[in-house]
């Protein structure tokens, strides 16, 4: 079967004369790397094939009657339009395949929910356009955006995506979990309503404002896995990918124990050269501001005003500073972002060529002094 | 009629006893004709039907290759926004209004609707609905982007669209009510005397049991949509959880309207199925109570099934459960279709002419959209299915290979009767060889896509998409391309097609299925003013 559509799909791709039909798509759905995703693939199978089976019947009578019950081969038509036997057992019939279903079935909603005695916990926080990732036992908390590579190459027409390295699927920062291990995900989001689903995994999970949903995985092997945001959440939902890394547990302890390191540092707020400032707020642009002022700076009109020329980001420095972090009614307020990331951002916006703009200035770490309720 | 056009009319030396339609264009604007109403409606929803197949081709040229290269995002979100409006509020329920217009009255031996003015309301209403939505795609901010399902928080996002949007939905739901109350009003008081109920043709029955779902629906979503207006003008926090509301709550509503509204686009489908099947297998219909029952079950089970659109947004296990089984119970009464139908056709003496050539294509894929539909419907593995390419190419299994293949089936099937000439019948097959085939390149790749991983509504994808995402857009092309031919036949048929006049019964002993084909072809003006005395049996 697998073969047969294999087979048809190279011959439509070589029909309309593509050389990418070697490319790896997949024709069913993968068998993932936990219990629960194993068990779900088996569901799908069993169900598949107890449809292909009644399809087989089904349409094999249908066109048995359309090829031998033709009129151009003068077959006559025979007058019957009732057989209560027959209706009942193709009523009977279906009902018991149905209950055949409905057992695993149950089992594995039941499997789905168990999510008690878990050994670790991570609340995951879906926002426009990212997710936060908060480690509950050990106090690991960090964003994950998608990756600059393809931030870049689906908002700059001249990158072929096919030249990006997991074009969308990658993030600047991964989820890293432990395998063998049962975690618990607790989901939530900052604004609308996101999804969170790592097909290896074996499910999705919504994330609703306002409520927490749970869900649990323990993984079997280690591995890169990934996967996309799945509930409709505006302009970028297509643009705010996970991936999970599995690793072994001495690895995920030592990294654990660097990222708490890194994390609880003083921030460094020396001097940077102008260079060092441009190159690093560009980083920070990409990760925070791109999605609504665009590559360009331009915005989109009606929607999201535009950074190039504009009095606000070109007019007076603290001013802008203060701006940012208070946010308005469309834009976040951006409060927590470090005082380095700030000035990088600040330096890049006035004067960097992509947006435009040109004011000649710049903006050391440690001279971000106004805070955002300073200005109230 | 005639009371309220002379009251308008200009031209008081028309003589009105006659009965025949007004003459020059405003005939098209104040009739109250039930043949020229369903006219009205079927040539809208055509249009509709090129305006949102135009959509759907922007959306598949974007996604044609990895990459952005024709539109922005928002613009590509409000393009599946509008396009699934379009087609559902401006050209499937249409079109099927449409149909019932033309078709009820002559089917059951009644001179009209029972309620001819409210029926001509009920038309403008639709058509102001649709131009009210449409005219959003030129407000500041843009058309609706959040989705056809208008889940909040995220609808609330849309800018000055939203309350425009709100109030076009009020006044779809307000034609399509009226035009419901309409159906069934002349269904039961207009019925030839010996039409009793289990004499009536399928299609008459499906739209009985149709309208009363639309009854029951339309005013759950006009709630939904208004608790979205004061929500974001009036400072009240239904679906909103900072006030204590919850946007779950939204999605349980809308569900209980929107599950029941796709079997308001299926059901006539079955109904049209089953009355032109028979006719080209020379056979009466097999099961016909059945048929009637199972319409029935499925409405019926259609209220209580629809938190599976929710399987994944939280339910309690009790919850999983209850909507799994609920929802795979639907499998039974759909599959005594499909198996009524196939029993039809056995033993019988078929022809393939257009009509049963689509009628045939629609009972085979929309059973493969009723298999997708079982697998989504066994809730842990919906785990992975929803909001995926699965479910995309399941929904348009059953809606265009189903519904849109069964109104062109129901368009070559009545034409002749409309028009009084034959359409072309090579083109007509050709038409139906080129729909056929593409429909299948366009949306059958697409279960793939979902099963590797492709979320829905994203305007852009991973490198591993692009190969199938490719074939469906060519297939897109071919079959939006395809149905031009349709248009030309529908003109050309008008016109007086193949020259041949049609006979008053068209198809071989089509007598003894249905009504109207006791009538000249084409139909006059104003049909069965006194009752026919006898009503054909055939299928009882």
């Amino acid at each position: 079967m697998k073969k047969t559509k294999q087979l048809l799909a190279c011959l439509v791709l070589m029909a309309v004369g593509l050389g990418t039909a070697h490319a790896d798509y997949t024709l069913n759905l993968m068998q993932g790397v936990t219990q629960l995703s194993h068990e779900l693939y088996d569901l799908h199978m069993l169900i598949l094939w107890v449809c292909v089976f009644i399809g087989i019947a089904v349409f094999g009578t249908m066109f048995y009657s359309i090829y031998h019950h033709r009129k151009s081969k003068g077959h006559k038509a025979e007058q019957f339009h009732e057989n209560t036997t027959v209706e009942i057992i193709w009523t009977i019939i279906p009902t018991l395949i149905l209950v055949g279903m409905a057992i695993p079935a149950t089992k594995a909603v039941i499997d789905l929910d168990k999510v008690q005695e878990s050994e670790m916990s991570i609340k995951v926080t879906g926002k426009q356009w990212y997710w936060e990732y908060e480690y509950l036992d050990s106090g690991v908390r960090f964003e994950s955006h998608l990756d600059e590579a393809s931030e870049k190459a689906h908002r700059v027409s001249s990158i072929d995506p096919r030249t990006v390295a997991n074009y969308l699927l990658n993030v600047d920062r991964p989820l890293v979990v432990p395998v063998k291990k049962k975690i618990r995900f607790l989901f939530t989001a900052a604004d609308v309503i996101h999804s969170w689903w790592v097909p290896d995994l074996g499910w999705k999970k919504d994330a609703n404002p306002g409520f927490v949903n749970e869900a649990w995985t323990s993984v079997d092997k280690p591995g890169v896995y990934r996967g996309q945001c799945t509930e409709l959440c505006g302009r970028d939902h297509g643009f705010m990918p996970i991936v999970v890394i599995a690793m072994e547990q001495d690895q995920y302890d030592a990294w654990v124990k660097s990222t708490l390191e890194k994390q609880n540092q003083a921030p460094d707020l020396s001097d940077q050269p102008r260079s060092v400032l441009m190159a690093k707020g560009e980083s920070v642009y990409l990760k925070n501001c791109v999605a609504c002022h665009q590559i360009d700076g331009n915005g989109i009109s009606g929607w999201f005003p535009a950074l190039r020329g504009s009095a606000k980001a070109t007019g007076d420095m603290n001013q802008l500073i203060g701006f940012i972090q208070a946010g308005t009614s469309k834009m976040p307020a951006f409060q927590k972002l470090p005082d380095s990331e700030m000035a990088e951002l600040i330096t890049y916006i006035r004067n960097a060529p992509e947006l435009g703009n040109n004011v000649g200035d710049e903006i050391q770490p440690n001279k971000i002094t106004p805070k955002w309720d300073d200005d109230e | 009629m005639t009371a309220v056009v002379a009251e308008h009319d200009d031209h008081h030396d028309h003589e009105h006893e006659h009965h025949g339609p007004e003459k020059g264009w405003l005939r098209w604007i104040i009739t109250t004709n039930h043949k020229d109403i369903g006219t009205l409606y079927l040539l809208f929803s055509l249009v509709m039907f090129f305006v949102g197949g135009t959509m759907a081709l922007i959306i598949r040229s974007e996604l044609f290759e990895p990459g952005l290269q024709f539109v922005d995002p928002n613009f590509f979100n409000s393009m599946t926004t509008m396009h699934a409006l379009v087609m559902v509020f401006g050209a499937v329920m249409p079109a099927f209004v449409g149909l019932a217009n033309w078709m009820i009255p002559m089917m059951i031996g009644a001179p009209d609707m029972a309620l001819p003015r409210m029926n001509n309301m009920s038309f403008w209403m639709l058509v102001a609905g649709v131009l009210l939505i449409a005219s959003t795609l030129f407000m500041e901010g843009g058309a609706p982007s959040a989705g056809w399902t208008f889940y909040p928080p995220l609808v609330m996002q849309t800018g000055k669209a939203f309350p425009f949007a709100v109030f076009a939905v009020h006044m779809l739901g307000v034609s399509s009510i009226m035009g419901a109350i309409n159906i069934i009003a002349t269904i039961f008081n207009m019925r030839a005397p010996a039409m009793t109920l289990m004499k009536m043709p399928l299609f008459v029955w499906t739209w009985l049991i149709t309208a009363f779902l639309l009854i029951a629906i339309m005013p759950v979503f006009a709630g939904a949509v208004t608790m979205l207006l004061t929500d974001r003008f009036f400072d009240t926090s239904f679906f909103d959880a900072a006030g204590g509301g919850d946007p779950v709550l939204y999605q349980h509503i809308f569900w209980f309207f929107g599950h029941p509204e796709v079997y308001v686009m299926i059901l006539p489908t079955f109904g049209v199925a089953s009355t032109i099947i028979p006719v080209f297998a020379r056979k009466p219909l097999f099961g016909y109570s059945s048929m009637v029952y199972a319409t029935g079950a499925i409405a019926f089970l259609s209220f209580i099934v629809w938190a599976h659109h929710m399987f994944t947004v939280g339910l309690p296990v009790a919850g999983e459960l209850y909507f799994m089984y609920a929802t795979m119970l639907i499998a039974i009464p759909t599959g005594v279709k499909v198996f009524n139908w196939t029993a039809t056709m056995w033993k019988g003496s078929m022809t393939f002419e257009t009509p049963m050539l689509f009628s045939i294509a629609f009972v085979v894929l929309f059973t493969m959209g009723g298999f997708t539909g079982l697998m989504m419907a066994v809730a842990p593995v919906d785990f992975q299915y929803h909001d995926t390419y699965f479910i995309v190419a399941h929904f348009h299994y059953t809606l265009v290979p189903a519904s849109i293949f069964i109104l062109m089936a129901a368009g070559y099937y009545w034409l002749p009767k409309w028009t009084g000439n034959m359409y072309n019948e090579r083109i007509g097959r050709l038409h139906f060889w080129l729909s056929a085939v593409s429909v299948n390149i366009l949306f059958f790749p697409q279960h793939f896509l979902g099963l590797a991983g492709m979320p829905r509504r994203i305007p852009d994808y991973a490198v591993q998409f692009a190969d199938w995402n490719m074939v469906s857009s060519i297939g897109a092309f071919i079959y939006g391309f395809s149905q031009l031919l349709f248009v030309y036949i529908v003109i050309d048929t008008i016109k007086g097609g193949t020259g041949v006049k049609a006979t008053d019964e068209v198809w071989e002993d089509a007598r003894k299925h249905g009504l109207e084909w006791t009538l000249p072809s084409p139909a006059p003006y104003h049909t069965f003013t006194t009752p026919p005395e006898l009503v054909p049996t055939e299928h009882v």
